[in-house]
């Protein structure tokens, strides 16, 4: 347990990867820097601003709080997996058409946020919209915006109506 | 003049087919963001790159008596330890003045510390290895020995005789100072009915983007060639400041900005470690790149705000205001940042003081000084969110003292709608401006006597909300009055290169840039209107020296005033262009013609004569069958500055609501008006989002932002964790409206809306929060964050 480097398996996106990393390394880096990911972004490194969203075996967690070494064996997803998949499709598209984002640094965590509450389905509140993207720092928009297209997507998702 | 609000503008005589001015639409490229296709400089590695991580100072203000750095050399990947003097064989210092504000001094920064660091956060020493972690390992093992010094810290003392001089040079700690006197403010004061003085202070903060400052160097001697990807707003002006620091010629060196993860005027201006990075390029031959992290980012991104300002207010029974008087003191660090200075925030500040309003009889001296902090310099708004609460709050202190309404007296006050063109006291000039008409629509927006019944019905069950407003003026489109006529290599004016492809679709190059404002958007939308064609045939080129005209960049909400005019021009030029290459192949007349949807069309009927593709066809690729003589120019440039007008102010008014919960000290907010004037608007959810942001930036000053320091000049919650940004759940939703006033500087007539927001939002928070507990006997509230514990103090529970 002492040794610095570890060899790894994990799938990312759907693909097989084996790696051998420095225990210290957290996820987003090994993302970043050792497979290119790079959607997924740096913000603060200490769990605050929530740009490093990824999603491991299905949770949405911080990539600057995990450990790469940790996600031996783990399956997990980061924003270009879920777009190419087309699964938040119709949430980036209202992004898009909201203006949802201004520089994008903070929206594919922002994304993958909201992608946890809108497949609880239901249609949530402005309120609820908000307390959730609540650990996701976005400097650019005032939040609005996203609560719109959050909430747009959620309406159109239970069918058009509330 | 006419409200919009969010029904598309009546056609103007700037609608024509493919008319894009006025409408939403949505801005080119964002899939590229939603999908983690981005590329921010943060993301780019080149080969052989090498990454910079710095040993900054833990003091204040030190000596730097030795550096050792044999441990750190020896380190795993480790490939250069570099010195402050080693660094200067490659790279000059610089001193951040501007010969139009007099007397302004500053002493020469280097870009890693040479022999005395004067701020937490400086850097002494870099260490240069094959990974950033690799390179912070480094950091660990070089030894350097210090002698702290005394630390100046605090402004209120920083020019007081005992207190030491941070620069010995310059004969004392005071930066700049101005004064200013218009009308007879003592006759104004001695003609009032009540005079209300009191003191502002405004808390210091920071930009914190998203994505922190980031910077690849990349130094090739092969072609004697500097690159630099840089997330900069004003890439040209750092073309000019690279070259003249490492001794280059501004065409040997390319900055190249891509995506940028937020900027807010953090990001324009010269920063010591990212000058230091590309100096180690040039000196290790190599690519180098230095992200800064969260905990950089705060002891070196500039702040900004750090004001006291003791203010005083004359007026009449009636309403009528009869003076301003204000003393405005900041402390700006060590060093005024260069090139823009450390000066202009104050500057600002006199400028901008009862701007609104008709009373003619002020006073007002600022001083900026030095002290032993991180630098501040300009941040989004720059001065007006200062400016405006301090002139709003008086506004509102003397309202409550003569008992009138807060709309009521600034109706008695504010320049007449039509009143214009007209001075400020201060000197600055108004071409048109809409308050009355800004405020009629404001307190029909938000139901004004309606919320003021609520808020009295609420009381009476111990439910403390509050109304607060805020008047403000905007600058937008800077004229070379702002920082060329003082030396500064800034443009002010900025240009759009627009070409024909071989398909006949739009190809636009400008010198504006983007970080998320949709500056791209607003000139596909110019373009494609000027011009003729779908906007989904327009492809803009922004931010690279090399490849765009040269220009100033995407500040002082600029791009759409100025870049947005510099596109219907070149627009206009090129459909010139082509309708006299069409004239030619139809062998008809150009004034007969039209371009409409992407094809050559008779301008009367509007039928189809010559699809652009085809046209482009002929003129490139069989010119041969073109009339002798006729070539075909189907490339066109246009630049554009405002001349008529040093500054195109807008204009507008801000309110909050929002409750106070009297136990806690806890602010909830409600719900924010915004009624903004920025003339001809391009895209209506641009403008509006604009707004909408700039007002959460404000808000986060207003209630949460503050960068703590001790007296040792140790910053104390440098983290996001400590230091609060506006999240989701604490921001109320905003709602806007708009009043048109074009300016006739410019045939688009399209003014900035990029600093309204925050310029307005701490003013409006200010006073809804006094407008709560004024019944309640609290002490009126005039510093900034408001934080529970300076309510429950007004309150007198704590």
């Amino acid at each position: 347990m002492s040794e610095r480097f570890h060899d790894i398996t994990l799938t990312v996106n759907g693909e097989d990867v084996r790696e051998r990393v420095d225990a210290r390394k957290t996820l987003v880096d090994f993302l970043r820097e050792d497979l290119s990911l790079t959607g997924s972004h740096v913000g603060c490194e200490h769990g605050v601003c929530g740009a490093c969203t990824v999603r491991v075996d299905g949770v949405v967690v911080r990539g600057c709080l995990m450990l790469a070494v940790q996600c031996d064996g783990a399956r997990v997803e980061t924003i270009e997996g879920v777009s190419d998949q087309g699964e938040i499709a119709d949430l980036q598209t209202a992004f898009e058409t909201r203006n949802a984002l201004q520089c994008g640094y903070c929206t594919p965590g922002m994304l993958l946020t909201a992608q946890e509450l809108l497949a609880r389905g239901g249609v949530p509140s402005r309120d609820e919209i908000r307390a959730h993207i609540s650990g996701n720092y976005c400097r650019c928009t005032g939040y609005q915006a996203i609560v719109d297209a959050v909430e747009a997507v959620a309406q159109s998702r239970a069918g058009g109506r509330r | 003049m006419k409200i919009t609000d969010d029904a598309p503008p009546v056609l103007s005589a700037l609608d024509r087919p493919n008319s894009y001015i006025g409408r939403s639409v949505p801005r080119p490229n964002l899939a590229r963001l939603t999908q983690g296709r981005a590329q921010y400089v943060s993301d780019v590695t080149l080969p052989r790159m090498a990454h910079v991580a710095f040993v900054r100072s833990p003091y204040a203000h030190a000596r730097i008596t030795a550096i050792d750095t044999a441990a750190a050399r020896k380190a795993p990947g480790v490939i250069a330890v570099v010195t402050g003097a080693e660094l200067g064989k490659v790279i000059t210092p610089w001193v951040g003045v501007l010969t139009h504000l007099k007397g302004i001094k500053s002493a020469p920064q280097h870009a890693i510390a040479v022999d005395r660091a004067c701020w937490q956060g400086e850097a002494v020493c870099a260490v240069v290895a094959r990974t950033r972690a690799e390179a912070e390992d480094g950091c660990e093992l070089v030894e350097v020995s210090y002698q702290e010094l005394p630390a100046v810290t605090d402004a209120e003392t920083a020019l007081d005789p005992g207190t030491p001089i941070i620069h010995p040079e310059l004969g004392d700690n005071l930066t700049f100072e101005r004064k200013h006197e218009a009308g007879d403010p003592d006759k104004g004061f001695a003609e009032a009915d009540a005079v209300v003085e009191t003191i502002f202070v405004f808390g210091r903060h920071t930009g914190v983007t998203n994505e922190p400052r980031a910077i690849v160097a990349d130094w090739n001697p092969g072609e004697a060639r500097l690159t630099v990807y840089q997330g900069t707003q004003a890439p040209h002006m750092m073309q000019n400041l690279f070259a003249k620091h490492l001794g280059l010629e501004e065409h040997q060196v390319r900055v190249i900005t891509k995506d940028v993860g937020g900027s807010f005027g953090i990001k324009v201006h010269t920063y010591a470690d990212e000058m230091a990075a590309v100096a180690l390029s040039k000196l290790l031959k190599r690519p180098v790149k230095f992200v800064a992290d969260r905990i950089e980012s705060f002891v070196t991104d500039i702040h900004a705000r750090d004001h006291r300002v003791k203010a005083k207010i004359g007026v009449k029974n009636d309403g009528t205001i009869t003076a301003f008087e204000i003393d405005d003191l900041t402390g700006i660090g060590p060093y005024s940042v260069y090139p823009r200075t450390s000066g202009i925030e104050a500057n600002q500040i006199v400028n901008l003081v009862g701007g609104p309003y008709t009373c003619p009889d002020y006073r007002a001296r600022a001083r900026v000084v030095f002290q032993n902090k991180n630098v501040m310099c300009q941040y989004r708004a720059v001065g007006h969110p200062i400016a405006t609460a301090v002139t709003e709050g008086l506004v509102e202190l003397a309202a409550a003292r003569i008992g009138c309404d807060p709309l009521e007296i600034r109706r008695r006050n504010l320049i007449p709608d039509d009143g214009y063109p007209c001075s400020a006291p201060s000197g600055i000039k108004f071409e048109q401006l809409s308050h009355h008409e800004a405020l009629a629509h404001l307190d029909a927006m938000m139901n004004y006597a309606g919320l003021r019944a609520e808020q009295q019905r609420l009381r009476a069950q111990g439910i403390h909300r509050g109304i607060g407003f805020a008047a403000f003026i905007e600058v937008t489109n800077p004229s070379a009055a702002f920082y060329g006529v003082g030396g500064a290599k800034i443009s002010a004016q900025d240009g759009v290169t627009m070409k024909l492809d071989a398909q006949g679709a739009l190809i636009c190059q400008t010198g504006v840039t983007e970080q998320g404002q949709g500056a791209e958007a607003v000139i596909a939308q110019v373009a494609a209107t000027a011009f003729g064609v779908p906007i989904e045939r327009v492809r803009v080129i922004t931010g690279d020296t090399d490849n765009t005209p040269y220009g100033g960049g995407t500040w002082a909400s600029r791009a759409a005033g100025i870049g947005g005019e510099a596109a219907w021009q070149a627009g206009k030029a090129l459909r010139a262009n082509v309708l006299a290459c069409a004239a030619s192949i139809l062998q008809a007349k150009p004034e007969n013609l039209d371009i409409r949807n992407g094809a050559v069309v008779d301008g009367t009927t509007g039928t189809e004569r010559l699809p652009l593709h085809e046209l482009a066809r002929i003129a490139y690729f069989r010119p041969d069958t073109l009339p002798p003589g006729f070539q075909a120019e189907l490339m066109a440039t246009r630049h554009y500055v405002p001349r008529a007008w040093p500054f195109a102010f807008t204009n507008g008014i801000q309110a909050s609501y929002l409750e106070v919960d009297i136990n806690t000290g806890f602010v909830t907010l409600l719900k924010h008006w915004c009624v903004e004037d920025c003339g001809t608007i391009i895209n209506p959810q641009l403008v509006d989002e604009q707004i909408r942001g700039g007002v959460v930036q404000g808000l986060g000053g207003a209630l949460f932002e503050h960068c703590l320091y001790d007296e040792r000049g140790q910053m104390l919650n440098g983290n996001m964790a400590d230091y609060l940004v506006p999240m989701a759940a604490e921001m109320p939703d905003i709602e806007i409206g708009h009043v048109v006033s074009p300016t006739a500087d410019s045939e688009l007539g399209a003014k900035g809306a990029g600093e309204a927001g925050t310029a307005g939002a701490p003013g409006a928070v200010m006073n809804a929060v006094n407008d709560a507990l004024r019944p309640l006997g609290a002490q009126p509230i005039t510093a900034m964050p408001l934080t529970p514990e300076v309510i429950l103090r007004a309150l007198g529970r704590v």
